[in-house]
Formats: C-alpha cells, sequence, structure tokens
C-alpha cells in the first residue's frame, strides 16, 4: 500500500522546458472536449504533492516533492530547448565560456524583479552560490558548486571553511559575472539548468530558515502560504519577465500521502494532476480516464548492478553478465508485472538526453534464452551459481525483483533471488559501505539532459555515483576526454563511443526506462506538457473557463 | 502494577491486542480442588473430549501440522517458479482440486495454491517457536518473581512494565526494521523479545497463588530444597493459565508475523510467507481478489485453529468460567 | 485516593524512564543513516553529511544523546525531524487524527461488543451464544489488515457506500470505515468478555437478592448486572490503548489517515529517530496515564475496591 505511494524517487532533477514530443497518450484527437473550451488565464491549477522532506531552499531540495514547488517559484539562468535538449537561455542573455571552457562569464537579462520587488543581479547570483556551497549551511546539494575555483575553502572535507567565498566567482557590474573552474567542463551551462543554481534575495539571508517556509523566487509564480502537509500555494507573478509566463493563475499543491487518494480525488476531479497512478489502478486507468490519461516517458533508467568488490564478480568476464542480461524477459515483465509503466532499455543512456541513440546495446537486451546459457558457459559461469539482487523494501519495487529472477532462473538456472533491505537507507547504506552481497537495484533520473551523466557519473571510477566498485581505465581515459572536448557535439560522440566500451563491460545490467502514468482531470485544457525528468510543466498548463 | 485483583482473565492474551495484563488471576484459577477424584488435567482431558470445538481444531491444527512439514505432498508444483506469459494473474479454476490452478496465479504466474502450501511452514514455525520462547522466558521470570518475591520481585515487575509499556506492534516494528536480513529466526525473536511480558504476569500471580497452598508450605517443613519445591510443586499447579494463555497468544502471533510481512518488515524473500503474498495482493485486489482472499483465508484459517484451540483449553482448565 | 494516585505517579516515573531508553536505544542501533538518505541513489558528500550530523549530535554517544533528550524533554522540547520541523508540530497534527479515530472506534466497540455480549450472556447455551462465540472467533481470526482491505472492497470498491480513502481526518463519516476496522478486534474481545461477566453474574448472589426482592427485570440488567459486568471490560478496553495504536499503524495506512500511526509508520522507515521516540514517548505516557485512571475508576465501579 506504501509502497505504492511513489515509485519513483527523484532525487535530482532539472528545470525543464522540454516538450512532450514522445508523449505516449497521443495527440488530441479531435472531437474530445479535453481541448475544446477557452483557458481562464486566472485558473487554478490543483496539483498532488507529498510533504517536501526539507524548507524550500533552492539548494536543499534532493527530492521531487520540494524541488517541484520550487521550480515554479525560481527562475534559473538556463533552460532546455524542446525536443532538442539545446540550451535556452531564461534569466541569462548568454552564458559564455573561454577558449578551453574553465572560464564562464555570464550576462544577465537586466530589469529582472524577485518578488519582493528587489532586483535579481549578479550579486544575487554569486552571493546565492556562495552560501549554498558553504557547508555550515548544510544544503544537501552543495557538492554541485565543487567544478568551482575555492570550492575546498567554503566546503572543506574536514574541519571549518577558511573563507565565506569562492574565489572563482566575480561579481564584474550588477548584470555579469563569470565563474572559473577547477577545470575545464565544456557543458557547465548545461549544469546550469539545475534548482541549485538559482538566485536569492537579499532577504534570503536575513533569515535563511524562515526564508525555507516562505521562499521568495524569481520565478513566473510567487510563493503564497504553506500549510504543513495540506497545501502549498503559488500565484502567478504579474512582473515576470520570462519566457515561460505562467498560462493559469496559480497553482495550488494538495497534500497526499497515498497514490490511492489521489486518483480517487483525480477521478471526481477535486485534482487536476496526479504524480502516478496507484499499483492498484494501473490495469484500469486508461479505461476509467480516456483521453485524459498521461502515459508519458521520462528520462530515467532502471538496472541491476554487479558489485565489482565481491568475489563472486570480482574477476567476471563480461560475458557472464551478458548473458544473464539476455536472460531476462524485459518485453513480458514491462507489460505483465511493470502493467506497462516501463519500457525496456536498449542504451545505458535514456531517451530524452542528449546522445541516446536507439538500439545502442543491441542483442545484450534481447531477450534469448539458448544464447544467455551458452554465453554464461563461455565465460565460466556464475561463481557458485547463485545471484542476489538488493533492493528497498519500502519502495514498490519487489514486484519486478521478483520476475527479473525467475526470468533468470529459468532461462539460465543460475538460482536468483531478492534480497530486501527494509528501508531506502539500510538498502543505500550497504551499498556505501560495500556490503552488498551480489547484485543490488540501481535507478538513475537525469539531472542534466547530456549523456555524460548517465555514464561518467555512474561509471566514472572515481564518480560518486559509482558505489559498484567498477572501474575501467580505458572509459576513464575516453570520458575525461570527452569532457574536454571543444564543443558539446563532440563531447556526445564521444560519449556514445564510451557507451559502446561499457556494452562490452557490462558494468550494469539496464532494464527498463521509465515512464509516468497519471491522468489530468475534466478542468484542463489540452493536454497537460511534461519535461523529461518527469515531472509536468506547469507554466504550460491551461485551466478550462467555467 | 499494585496487585489490585482484576476481575479480568485470559481472554485478550492474543499479541495484536497488546492484552491486558491478563490478568493477576490470583484467586481467580481455582487450582484442584481436592474432593474430586480426578487431577486438574485428568478433569480438563475428560471436560476437552466433549467439546466440538477442540475436535475441529484438533483436526485442523494437524492438518496444517502436516501441511507444515511435508508441503510436497500436496502439490508438486514449485511455488516459486513463475510463468508470466501463461499465467500471468491466472483466475482460480475452483473445479480443479488440489491442481496448480485451483486458487489461480499471482502477478508473478505462480500458483497460488502452491504458494499456500508452502506458506505454512514459516507461520506454524514462527508461531510455535515465539509462544514456546515466551514460555520460557515469560514463564521462568514469573515463576521466579512469583515465588521469591521481594526485590527480585520488584526487579522483574518493573522490567515486565517497563516492556510491557511498549506497544507490541511498534516495539517490533522498530526491531525488525534494524535488522537488514529477516529470516524466520529473526522475527521469532524479535516477537519474543516483546512478547514474554503477558507470560510473565500471568505466571507471576499463579505462582503466588500456588505457593501459598498447604501443600508447598507441608513440603518446605519436610525440608525440601527450593529447587524441588518450584519444579515438583509449584510448577505443577501454576502451569494452567501460562498454557491457556500461550495456546490463544500462539494464533495472534502467527497474525503479527503476517502483519509484520505485510508491512514489509517480516519475513522476507526467499521465505514464502503469507503476509507477503496478501500485501502482492492487495495490490491487484480491485480486478483480482483472488490473489488476496485465498493467502489471507489460509492464515484466518490457521488462526481460526489456534485460537480455537486455546479456547477450549480455556474453557476445560478455567472451569469457573464454563 | 489522593495518596494512592500519588505513589501510583511516583511508581510511572522509572518506567516512564526505563520505557523511553528502551525505544531511545531501539531507534538508535538501528542501521540506516538517515542523513545519508537525504541523497538517495545521487553521490553523497561525506563532508556535508559529517556537518548535519554534528549539528544534530548524532555523532555522540548514545546515552549522552538520550541524557540531552530527557533534558530537553523535561522543558518540553521534543527536538525537531532532520527536515528541521519541531516533532511537537508533527505530533500536534497528528494526535487530534488519531484521537477521533480512536474515539469513535471505542465507540462502536463498546456499542457492539457490549451488546452482543449481553445478548450472548443472557442466553448463555443457547444457539444465540454459539453464534456469537464463533463470529468473534472469525474475527479474532483475521488480522486487521486483511479485515481493511476486505472492507475498503466490499463497501468502497464493489458497493460505493463509503469513500475508499479518507480525504479530510475531520470528517467522522469519512472516519466511520476505518475506525470500524479498528474496532472490530478489540470488539470481539469486548463481546466475549461481556458474555463471561454477564452468565457469571447472572448466577451471583446479589442478582438473586435483587429477583427476590421483586425488582423489574430491566432495572436488574440495567443497573446490577451491566455496572458489574462492565468492571473487566472497562480494564480491558483501557488496557488496549496501546493495541489500538499499533492496529492505527495499519489501518491509517490502508485509508490514507494522517494520524500518529502514519507518522510513526514513516518515521520508522526512515529511521527518523527524535519522531519515533517523541511519539512513542508521549503514547507510554498517554498508556500509563490511562492504566492508572483505571485502576482508580474501579473504586466508582465496585464499592468493594478501596485504596488507601
Amino acid at each position: 500500500m506504501r509502497g505504492a505511494k511513489s515509485a519513483k524517487w527523484v532525487a535530482g532533477a532539472i528545470v525543464v522546458a522540454l516538450a512532450a514530443t514522445a508523449c505516449g497518450g497521443g495527440d488530441d484527437s479531435a472531437g474530445d472536449d479535453m481541448n475544446k473550451g477557452k483557458a481562464d488565464p486566472n485558473g487554478i491549477v490543483t496539483a498532488q504533492l507529498s510533504e517536501p522532506q526539507n524548507p524550500l531552499q533552492p539548494a536543499n531540495a534532493k527530492e521531487s516533492q520540494g524541488s517541484r514547488v520550487l521550480r515554479t517559484i525560481f527562475a534559473g539562468l538556463v533552460d532546455y530547448e524542446p525536443g532538442t535538449g539545446k540550451l535556452e537561455y531564461v534569466n541569462a542573455e548568454s552564458v559564455t565560456p573561454n577558449d578551453d571552457s574553465s572560464e564562464w562569464t555570464v550576462k544577465l537579462k537586466p530589469g529582472w524583479k524577485f518578488h519582493d520587488g528587489t532586483p535579481v543581479t549578479a550579486k544575487s547570483y554569486v552571493d546565492s552560490w556562495n552560501w549554498s556551497a558553504n557547508i555550515k549551511n548544510n544544503q544537501t546539494n552543495s557538492s554541485w558548486f565543487s567544478d568551482i575555483v575555492g570550492f575546498e575553502d567554503v566546503h572543506p572535507e574536514k574541519g571549518d571553511p577558511k573563507s565565506d567565498k569562492m574565489s572563482g566567482l566575480k561579481v564584474v557590474d550588477d548584470n555579469t559575472f563569470t565563474v572559473k573552474l577547477t577545470q575545464p567542463v565544456s557543458y557547465f551551462a548545461y549544469k546550469l539548468g539545475y534548482d541549485v543554481w538559482a538566485p536569492l534575495p537579499e532577504a534570503f539571508f536575513k533569515d535563511p530558515k524562515a526564508f525555507g517556509e516562505k521562499p521568495i523566487g524569481n520565478g513566473p509564480y510567487k510563493f503564497v502560504s504553506w500549510e504543513h502537509n495540506k497545501l502549498i500555494k503559488v500565484r502567478k507573478f504579474a512582473d515576470y519577465k520570462g519566457p515561460n509566463v505562467a498560462k493559469n493563475g496559480g497553482i495550488d499543491f494538495k497534500n497526499y500521502t497515498t497514490a490511492d487518494a489521489a486518483y480517487s480525488d483525480l477521478r471526481s476531479d477535486n485534482v487536476d494532476w496526479i504524480e502516478q497512478v496507484p499499483t492498484t489502478a494501473l490495469a484500469s486507468y486508461k479505461t476509467d480516464l480516456g483521453d485524459r490519461a498521461i502515459d508519458q516517458p521520462y528520462s530515467a533508467v532502471q538496472s541491476i548492478v554487479p558489485a565489482f568488490y565481491t568475489k563472486q564478480f570480482k574477476d567476471i568476464d563480461p560475458k557472464v553478465i551478458q548473458g544473464l542480461s539476455m536472460a531476462i524477459d524485459r518485453p513480458t515483465i514491462t507489460k505483465t508485472v511493470l502493467q506497462g509503466t516501463r519500457t525496456p532499455a536498449d542504451s545505458y543512456v535514456a531517451p530524452g538526453v542528449l546522445g541516446y541513440k536507439k538500439g545502442a546495446l543491441g542483442d545484450i537486451v534481447k531477450f534469448d534464452p539458448a544464447q544467455a546459457k551458452k554465453l554464461i558457459q563461455e565465460g565460466g559461469g556464475v561463481p557458485g551459481n547463485k545471484i542476489q539482487i538488493q533492493y528497498n523494501a519500502d519502495q514498490d519495487h519487489k514486484p519486478w525483483v521478483d520476475a527479473v529472477c525467475n526470468s533468470i532462473r529459468k532461462s539460465t538456472g543460475v538460482e536468483c533471488t531478492g534480497d530486501p533491505k527494509p528501508t531506502f537507507q539500510a538498502d543505500l547504506d550497504a551499498r556505501d559501505a560495500h556490503e552488498v552481497k551480489s547484485m543490488y537495484r540501481g535507478g538513475w533520473v537525469l539531472d542534466y539532459p547530456v549523456n555524460s551523466n548517465f555514464m561518467r557519473d555512474l561509471y566514472g571510477s572515481k564518480a560518486a555515483g559509482n558505489t559498484s566498485g567498477y572501474a575501467n581505465k580505458e572509459f576513464d581515459k575516453l570520458s575525461s576526454d570527452a569532457d574536454k572536448a571543444s564543443s558539446i557535439d563532440e563531447t556526445v560522440k564521444l560519449y556514445q563511443q564510451a557507451e559502446q566500451l561499457l556494452a562490452k563491460d557490462m558494468p550494469a545490467i539496464p532494464l527498463w526506462f521509465y515512464k509516468v502514468n497519471s491522468g489530468q482531470s475534466k478542468n484542463i485544457l489540452g493536454k497537460i506538457e511534461y519535461g523529461q525528468d518527469g515531472d509536468p510543466i506547469f507554466d504550460t498548463i491551461q485551466v478550462k473557463q467555467k | 502494577m499494585p496487585d489490585v485483583t482484576k476481575a479480568q482473565t485470559t481472554d485478550a492474551a492474543t499479541v495484536d491486542a497488546v492484552a491486558p495484563p491478563a490478568a493477576d488471576t490470583a484467586g481467580k484459577q481455582s487450582p484442584p480442588k481436592t474432593e474430586k477424584p480426578r487431577s486438574l488435567w485428568g478433569d480438563a482431558w475428560y471436560d476437552l473430549r466433549h467439546r466440538p470445538m477442540f475436535w475441529i481444531s484438533s483436526v485442523l491444527l494437524v492438518l496444517l501440522l502436516v501441511i507444515a512439514a511435508f508441503p510436497g505432498m500436496f502439490t508438486s508444483v514449485d511455488p516459486r517458479d513463475g510463468d508470466l506469459v501463461h499465467h500471468y494473474l491466472g483466475k482460480p479454476e475452483l473445479g480443479h482440486l488440489f491442481q496448480p490452478d485451483w486458487f489461480g496465479y499471482d502477478q508473478q504466474g505462480r500458483s497460488i495454491y502452491a504458494r499456500v502450501i508452502h506458506g505454512t511452514r514459516a507461520s506454524i514455525l514462527v508461531g510455535v517457536c515465539v509462544t514456546a520462547a515466551v514460555t520460557l522466558i515469560g514463564g521462568l521470570l514469573g515463576m521466579l518473581a512469583g515465588y521469591f518475591g521481594g526485590w527480585i520481585d520488584s526487579v522483574i515487575s518493573r522490567i515486565v512494565d517497563i516492556f510491557f509499556g511498549l506497544p507490541f506492534l511498534l516495539g517490533t516494528m522498530v526491531v525488525l526494521n534494524a535488522f537488514t536480513e529477516r529470516k524466520v529466526y529473526v522475527v521469532i525473536l524479535a516477537l519474543a523479545f516483546l512478547g514474554w511480558t503477558s507470560i510473565a504476569r500471568v505466571t507471576r500471580s499463579s505462582v503466588i497463588t500456588a505457593k501459598q497452598a498447604d501443600y508447598v508450605t507441608a513440603a518446605r517443613a519436610l525440608g525440601a530444597g527450593t529447587t524441588r519445591i518450584l519444579f515438583r510443586h509449584v510448577m505443577p499447579n501454576a502451569v494452567a493459565p501460562t498454557i491457556v494463555v500461550a495456546t490463544i497468544a500462539l494464533g495472534g502471533y502467527i497474525s503479527a508475523e503476517a502483519t509484520l510481512s505485510f508491512l514489509g518488515l517480516g519475513l522476507s524473500d526467499p521465505t514464502i510467507s503469507w503476509g507477503i503474498d496478501i500485501s502482492e495482493g492487495s495490490k491487484v485486489i480491485r480486478d483480482n481478489p483472488h490473489t488476496l482472499l485465498f493467502p489471507a483465508g489460509m492464515l484466518s484459517l490457521t488462526v481460526f485453529a489456534f485460537i480455537m484451540l486455546g479456547d477450549a483449553v480455556r474453557d476445560a482448565l478455567d472451569p469457573k468460567l464454563r | 485516593m489522593g495518596r494512592y494516585a500519588a505513589r501510583r505517579l511516583l511508581q510511572m516515573i522509572p518506567i516512564f524512564i526505563g520505557t523511553t531508553l528502551l525505544i531511545f536505544l531501539m531507534v538508535h542501533i538501528l542501521p540506516g543513516d538517515p542523513v545519508r538518505a537525504i541523497y538517495g541513489d545521487k553521490a553523497p558528500d561525506p563532508a556535508q553529511i559529517a556537518q548535519i550530523k554534528r549539528e544534530y549530535g548524532f555523532d555522540k554517544p548514545v546515552l549522552e544523546q538520550y541524557f540531552h533528550y530527557m533534558l530537553n524533554l523535561l522543558k518540553g522540547d521534543f527536538g525537531s525531524n532532520l527536515a528541521g520541523r519541531p516533532v511537537a508540530d508533527l505530533m500536534a497534527d497528528a494526535f487530534p487524527v488519531t484521537l477521533r479515530l480512536t474515539l469513535l472506534a471505542i465507540t462502536i466497540e463498546i456499542i457492539i461488543g457490549v451488546g452482543l455480549g449481553a445478548w450472548a450472556g443472557l442466553r448463555a447455551g443457547k444457539a444465540a451464544d454459539t453464534g456469537v462465540l464463533v463470529f468473534t472467533l472469525t474475527v479474532i481470526s483475521i488480522p486487521v489488515f486483511v479485515l481493511g482491505f476486505i472492507a475498503r472492497f466490499i463497501f468502497a470498491d464493489e458497493l460505493g457506500w463509503l469513500p475508499p480513502n479518507v480525504q479530510d481526518s475531520t470528517d467522522y463519516s469519512q472516519l466511520f470505515l476505518p475506525a470500524f476496522v479498528l474496532a472490530m478486534l478489540s470488539m470481539a474481545y469486548v463481546a466475549r468478555l461481556t458474555r463471561t461477566t454477564f452468565a457469571e453474574n447472572l448466577r451471583a448472589d446479589y442478582m438473586r437478592t435483587a429477583l427476590a426482592k421483586g425488582l423489574p427485570r430491566r432495572r436488574i440488567i440495567g443497573v446490577h448486572l451491566l455496572r458489574n459486568s462492565l468492571i473487566p471490560v472497562v480494564t480491558f478496553v483501557g488496557t488496549d490503548v496501546g493495541g489500538f495504536i499499533g492496529g492505527a499503524v495499519i489501518t491509517e495506512g490502508i485509508f490514507n489517515i494522517q494520524g500518529v500511526g502514519n507518522l510513526l509508520y514513516r518515521a520508522i522507515q526512515t529511521s527518523e529517530g527524535s519522531t519515533v521516540t517523541g511519539v512513542v514517548t508521549v503514547l507510554v505516557l498517554v498508556i500509563l496515564l490511562i492504566n492508572l485512571l483505571i485502576d482508580l475508576l474501579y473504586a466508582v465501579l465496585d464499592p468493594r475496591i478501596r485504596y488507601a
């Protein structure tokens, strides 16, 4: 019951404007009353939310609920163009690198204001980043600033910070500042779309704690009120200067703790958008909602990852892992056990991300029991002829883990069991401490829409997201070359080469890509657009005139 | 707790209700009256034989024990073997007695009948072992407290009070949350860790009653040692209420295990547990109620059998309630 | 009576300290690092984690943490959870909801339970008695969570009489189904208890006396029998409060009620030590006080009992 609450743990995600081009719900069919009627520019959208776990501070929103609200209140420097993932400027007029992409100059559009009337200046950004990076301020996303020169002064590994400013940040004038990086990063501008890079008004620094309860931003909506465990209200900001002006009058984020409750409210039009159809209703929601059902892929992948520090996988022949991958009947499992909530993965990189190549993994992700058996045999078999898949039991992972195990057991004879940890914490602890016994469930939602995010940040031997102990010198070399490439196109291409390298070495077995299965109420005009991170683009939602 | 005589009997000794102190039954639990020729036990057995409830529950329990011991006798299908292509959420065929599709298939395409059969062992094992453990711990501590009194009683009673203050289910949830690997014995230990208090209280008060009996005084006067008095004279005469509480509680422990497994804090894969299956079934209940009803039915039947037996034994041993 | 109450209150102190220490130790020895969990699948930042832990005092020895916790508690400060919200606030939101649910459940429990029990007790040995016995046995045998799902399936999904989930926890009509499910188990016990005491007291001397005096049957049953039979029922209901909270974890979860059970369950799952300890501390206090109240109530209900 509680597992159904939220299938996804979106730990970090981007501010998005990628339109729902690949929308599985299909284009609006004529004669459907969803698309008839006039839009009410003052109409209020009611959306599902769970209580945000942290105060509403931009660098402190590690989970999807808080960032859902923050993204309506704040506008960042950049965004991504719908479909292509190309950079689009929002608050920035330009973000330009020097020759080797190690120093960046940010120019702001003049005349922007925070919701309290104070101007948005270069200082608002620099102060915000310095504060957020400071270890004393306990912002969970503080490590996002680690590319900037002087980060270790404000965020030392041990002891108190030496300074409260990063020396790499310099205010040039009211609307210009420069960012010096410790090493070249060709796609630094892409990272700037994430929540943590938001500017903060002066009011924030007077009382950050109070601000977290009543944030003041520069985005299309201004914050109105937060009744804990009940309702968060944001309303359209009339003086908003950005491109994404709200097409509705505001949003009421209504608190739900179960998907079931939200779904029954959606059916009675008491809420206009829900996060995810509950497991109990997955079989019937398309009939229940008709055209108002939302079935929408987003850029996230689920995989099972061998723990390479175990005896079992230490010196494994990658062929064995390829064999295990081919023993999994992805199409059947996604159709039955997962009830169409995911689509079989064919790449390490999720679709909707720059550099995703359809079918990149070729046969390795095809279900072929005979070939699977053969590969495992050729590779010398699975040591102990037994694997375990570790997962956390507080989310709805058991069904698919069981199904994957059944599939492997049936097609190869390798014994396979789930290894549930009671909570996500316990699961992560075991991963961090390198105590996973065999394999574990891995999941990744994009931080920024470049394929490097799905590879370097997971499989680089020094990457913080690499908890499997995987190390491949060749891959490390290729990815560092790619990061230093002169253009983003070049970077993406080099990472595509790196993906082929990974396919041979199998640092993980990709299983499927995520989809949003959701719905919208009868109050909404047209189909709700989605970003690549699986959250709707709230400012484009239109409410029907009553 | 002061020794206020509570007119409360063993009724509510099951676990999840966090049993009322199940009574300081002092003065209530009538030790065998000497004018009767039969002993308490003989009397009870005579009584039991004439109760249909006893026979129904006994037959059920024997059947369940056989299933738990030899599941292979009842089904040859591997309960972990799923076929998603052919059997995904297959409907039950109630006519196909003892066939794999009798109770239908679950969302992994596994035979629910086979799972129900193979799930019996874990439930019975947990129930029996927890009961044995709490009877041992609670019985021993209760006996010590009741017999020796004084500071031993104070210390033990305070410890009982402390543990008793924690709601049973919540306490076990917290304990089990600490274990990342929950095999059967872990669940047993967790349930026993917080479950022994009722037994301790009941035993304590019945021992207090029993030790005041004339034959104990007589034995002591004859120079019998403490151990001898405890085990030969006090225990046999004080054990009846303990047995009653334990039998009724057994069903409760099975129910508690299922509840914990349902919450994701009980048994874990690859152990087959009704609680887990019920939890899985609850997700597809709207269109496939069979995935929940059969394991739930089997679970309830088992708890029913134990509670009914406990009830019959209680009535037999505690003639006052007849 | 006053001295007795004072003595009992004093006795509660060591029990209270013992129980809170027990729960505190249980919670804080748990594996599962709540700070690390903030980072989810994404890379953790060890320096930042260490800093947060320092601020919450998690780096201190457990007993020292407990000592500080109790000191703060004496000042009425329950601490705050990792998101920085005061635990007292969380509890202030949750307790009224569960109180409502529990009161409703107890009402249902007593009305139906005593009614059924009295009915069976007056007809001891007859078909009605056996019927009630089998019914109560069946109810006791079905675990609360199964009962919850079945009740929801039948009354909400199939028949559509009641909402499947509670949207507004202040609306008693929405709370009815969950309260009913929550009450079922205890209701069965109350019915059996009432039946037993009724049957027993029917044979008591005072009943014969009352009959002999020629009192009307309604008065005998209503005043003498009921009053005397209610003593064990009151005890049971009182001692059962802890069980209700355990049941509330299940019921509130199934029906989406924002009460103590839900709060506690989530806190246990996320290893939010301060919330778990806070809620359980209050619960223990409530349970201890109710026990005291019940013992005092005895004296009122049963003139034979006098406390010095």
